[in-house]
């Protein structure tokens, strides 16, 4: 075997950095996964000891199931990711296809403008928004933090994918242009196909901060109906007594729609990469 | 039918003039190359006749009629890229097919212009495949039967050769010339490179920094270059520029064409030492440093055996001397 472009110590050395850091980022996650399958006494006996058959308990679960609202709450919190997902991506796409496509006067500044999301947290705002929601009645609606999370993701999205969209080659929207298809059909059949992988990469960043959001459903969408995973698990969490079994069965089970969305994206991560016919 | 007028074409991007009044006559059936070095506004000059880059102002004809606000689907134009550009996701045959679907040609008129830009470009055996599946020389030839298909008034082709290896680009020459002669098209073709520009076409336009500097056949060109620029640019290796008062000449500049300088081992024009001899078996370029005109490049046919060091006498073939003016015209 040739030994080139390889060393042993090297790739041991980049292997031994790299599980480490999977050890540190997965420990909290495997930390919450493991007790929730534990009676409250192990628990706090022994956080840190696998489930045994003398402690395994699905207590937690079955408080959870019990609780009844939980399905709703799930079902809020994917309806919640999915739409502002869709959303962004879509306007996110748009406007990206624009500022790196089209010259016009003000494409640089409103670039900027678009940008400027990234460096000031929405939450800034929060106040602002509330009183926005109340005038226009949308409080404790999914539609509030739907387009609130759509501004949010915006930003970053445009960010990334205008970058990615002067890659794709002009030859081809040309091409496109004197075959005679619209500018629309260009930007959703030539150009979103070249650029999937920022597309997934994208979709990735803006989910996970949606799902997990406490903020702004607590403030907008407390209502019963329209609560989320994140927000349904803390009557869990009391003033003084915490049901540590249903909060981390909660939260475990609110990994698991997440960790499915992101095994669709990334295996268009890397099924994306199919611009062979342009150099 | 595919006349093109060009008349005062100008574009600017910003501050900077990109066409600085462009007037051109495309005849009929003619194969007309734009030739120029990079930068020089020949790709911009065809993005205007295409229709994907605006005029700053001017008017584009195509067959008498203006076209500067028409799309470039309505034009009856097709075109041919550097990058290929076949659409990824679709296969040979659909990329063939979709400017006359997005035309709303019948199906058989459809199917039967594919069957003969197909059997005309040998692709029948790749129809059904997808771009990502064919050799580089396959991508440009489905790129050309993609604007075959469509029939149009004027070919566009931008430096449809640029991204083929040697041997490919002169198969793929060849092919475009036989393309010209079977369907007596309109043809306009954008390179940088002199040898396609001289081989392919009937007139060539040479541009260089928005101008043209001169219009004319091949060896209109070669024989007779209207100025310095022209005369440096066609031709391999480049014609020598002798200044003419070391000469004892009255014009400003004396150009000699490599190929039109003997050299003897014994008498001559002028002496010099061979610097670098450069042996291709059909012919041999020495380069000579001579004491009258400077470092000068020799093209001798055949092989020559010459080392640097060695002493020779290099004579121009004094009806072949180009003598330019003060502005870089030629003047006798």
């Amino acid at each position: 075997m040739s030994r080139a472009t390889s060393s042993l110590p090297r790739s041991a050395a980049a292997h031994a950095i790299l599980i480490l850091y999977t050890i540190i980022a997965l420990f909290p996650v495997l930390v919450v996964v493991m007790n929730s399958f534990k009676a409250r006494n192990a628990i706090f006996r022994a956080p840190l000891m696998p489930p045994t058959t003398t402690t395994f308990d699905t207590v937690g679960y079955t408080t959870v199931m019990a609780q009844g609202d939980f399905l709703l709450y799930f079902g809020n919190s994917l309806t919640v990711t999915v739409v502002s997902l869709f959303l962004v991506l879509l306007f996110g796409a748009m406007a990206a296809f624009a500022l790196s496509e089209y010259r016009f006067r003000g494409n640089t500044l409103t670039g900027l403008y678009l940008a400027l999301g990234i460096m000031i947290p929405i939450r800034l705002g929060t106040v602002a928004i509330l009183q926005l929601m109340v005038a226009s009645g949308l409080v404790n609606t999914l539609t509030a933090l739907i387009l609130v999370y759509t501004a949010q993701g915006l930003p970053l999205a445009i960010f990334i994918l205008s970058e990615f969209m002067r890659t794709v080659s002009d030859d081809l929207k040309n091409a496109g242009r004197i075959d005679g298809l619209s500018e629309y059909r260009i930007f959703f059949r030539l150009v979103l196909p070249l650029v999937r992988p920022a597309m997934a990469t994208v979709a990735v960043f803006t989910m996970i901060p949606i799902w997990n959001d406490l903020w702004f459903p607590l403030i907008l969408a407390p209502s019963e109906s329209t609560k989320t995973v994140t927000l349904g698990a803390q009557i869990f969490l009391g003033q003084f007594v915490t049901n540590w079994n249903a909060v981390l069965a909660a939260l475990s089970l609110a990994i698991l729609p997440v960790l499915v969305l992101y095994f669709i994206f990334s295996r268009q991560l890397i099924r994306g990469i199919t611009s062979g016919a342009v150099k | 039918m595919g006349s093109l007028s060009l008349q005062q074409i100008r574009k600017s991007f910003g501050a900077t003039d990109v066409l600085k009044g462009i007037d051109l006559e495309v005849g009929d059936g003619e194969f007309c190359v734009f030739v120029g070095p990079s930068g020089c506004g020949k790709s911009t000059l065809l993005r205007i006749i295409a229709g994907l880059e605006d005029t700053s102002s001017g008017a584009v004809m195509i067959d008498g009629t203006r076209v500067e606000n028409t799309a470039p689907a309505q034009r009856g134009i097709a075109m041919v890229f550097q990058s290929y550009a076949l659409y990824p996701h679709l296969n040979v045959r659909d990329n063939m097919a979709l400017g006359l679907k997005q035309a709303k040609t019948p199906s058989a008129v459809i199917d039967s212009q594919i069957a003969k830009a197909s059997a005309m470009l040998s692709l029948e055996p790749y129809l059904k495949r997808r771009p990502a599946e064919l050799s580089g020389g396959q991508r440009q030839r489905v790129a050309i039967g993609r604007a075959v298909v469509r029939d149009p008034k004027l070919f566009l082709f931008d430096e449809p050769l640029s991204n083929l290896d040697a041997a490919l680009r002169v198969n793929t020459r060849l092919e475009i010339a036989r393309l010209h002669r079977e369907l007596s098209a309109t043809m306009i073709y954008v390179t940088h490179d002199q040898v396609e520009a001289m081989t392919l076409a009937d007139r060539i336009v040479v541009m260089n920094g928005g101008v043209i500097e001169q219009v004319g056949a091949p060896m209109e060109l070669y024989n007779a270059p209207a100025n310095l620029f022209v005369a440096g640019f066609i031709g391999s290796p480049k014609m020598n520029f002798i200044d003419g008062a070391r000469l004892g000449e009255s014009a400003k500049t004396i150009g000699v064409r490599p190929e039109h300088i003997a050299v003897n081992g014994t008498e001559g024009t002028w002496r010099g030492t061979v610097v670098h001899a450069e042996h291709l078996g059909a012919d041999t370029n020495l380069y000579l440093d001579t004491e009258k005109a400077g470092l000068i490049t020799v093209r001798l046919f055949g092989e020559y055996a010459a080392a640097p060091g060695e002493e020779l006498f290099a004579t121009p073939d004094p009806a072949r001397v180009y003598r330019f003016g003060e502005d870089g015209k030629r003047v006798g």
